[in-house]
């Protein structure tokens, strides 16, 4: 086994055994912080795809950004949230736990089954891609390309996006704000 | 260099479990990590794509559009259960029945 295929079995591992701890645990803080531990190893994923930009910025992006908001929410609201924990059986979709396994088990085998077969059905883009070689190579400098896409090729999807974290950023500040008056 | 069947199998087992988080966990801000971790298999699969695409350069791009907006959902979404909460005392959904008072 290269040390290529190693790193990203480790890093798979990682990603999907941190999930499931994530998943389980009932301490909530300890599932937040293994949310840290499965972000790292997805970002480490994203490099074996030969996306480095797209791994920093999932770093900054959630780790830095989303994380930290998600840990602010618990902190803020945090005694209520340990005596939801404790007590009743009701949930957010009231689904006991098997259901929720054997619905998201169906789920995962019927998603396998439709990877596995992926080689017979496999897109006549990706084979053309293959022949001619015009896939990306570990030397590509993908930061400028994807700059330069950026600017040219994708700048209206560019603008809609920049429009929206504005509205988004708006609604937020005005649905977080505090009533004067109640 | 690793195959697109690993990718996918991989971001297929980390969907599932974030469908899990959904469908079972009770309160509202472990859900919205769920859905996190459902938007970031849906990312995987993206670059994993892309790495076919060295024309345009389109998965790559789309996954950083696809991780900008869930952070604006995830500021939109906290804000939302940080004001039921004040409202309601409480983030369990099923305890959340009417719009207005």
């Amino acid at each position: 086994m290269t040390l290529q295929a190693f790193l990203f079995y480790l890093l798979a591992t990682i990603a999907i055994g941190s999930a499931l701890c994530m998943v389980t645990l009932r301490n909530m803080a300890r599932s937040l912080f293994l949310f840290f531990v499965v972000l790292f190893a997805v970002a480490g994923l994203y490099i074996f795809a030969l996306a480095d930009f797209i791994a920093i910025t999932q770093i900054m992006v959630y780790v830095g950004g989303v994380l930290v908001l998600l840990l602010f929410a618990f902190m803020l609201s945090n005694k209520t949230l340990l005596n939801e924990l404790s007590a009743g059986t009701r949930h957010f979709v009231s689904l006991p736990a098997w259901q929720g396994l054997l619905i998201s088990g169906t789920f995962l085998t019927l998603m396998i089954y439709a990877v596995t077969s992926l080689g017979r059905y496999e897109p006549s883009w990706i084979a053309r891609a293959q022949e001619q070689a015009t896939t990306i190579a570990v030397t590509d400098n993908t930061v400028e390309q994807l700059g330069i896409h950026l600017m040219t090729r994708f700048v209206l999807a560019f603008e809609v996006v920049s429009v929206m974290i504005m509205m988004a950023l708006v609604g937020a500040a005005h649905l977080a704000r505090k009533e004067p008056n109640r | 260099m690793i195959t697109l069947t690993h990718f996918l199998a991989v971001s297929a087992c980390l969907f599932a479990i974030g469908l899990f988080a959904v469908l079972v966990r009770r309160n509202a801000i472990l859900v919205l990590v769920g859905i996190e971790l459902m938007i970031n298999a849906a990312i995987l699969n993206l670059v994993a794509f892309g790495r076919y695409d060295a024309q345009f350069y389109g998965g790559q791009v789309f996954a950083l559009f696809a991780i900008v907006l869930a952070a604006a959902a995830v500021a939109v979404a906290l804000a939302i259960i940080l004001n039921v909460y004040q409202q309601y005392n409480t983030i369990d959904p099923n305890e959340i029945q009417d719009l207005k008072e």
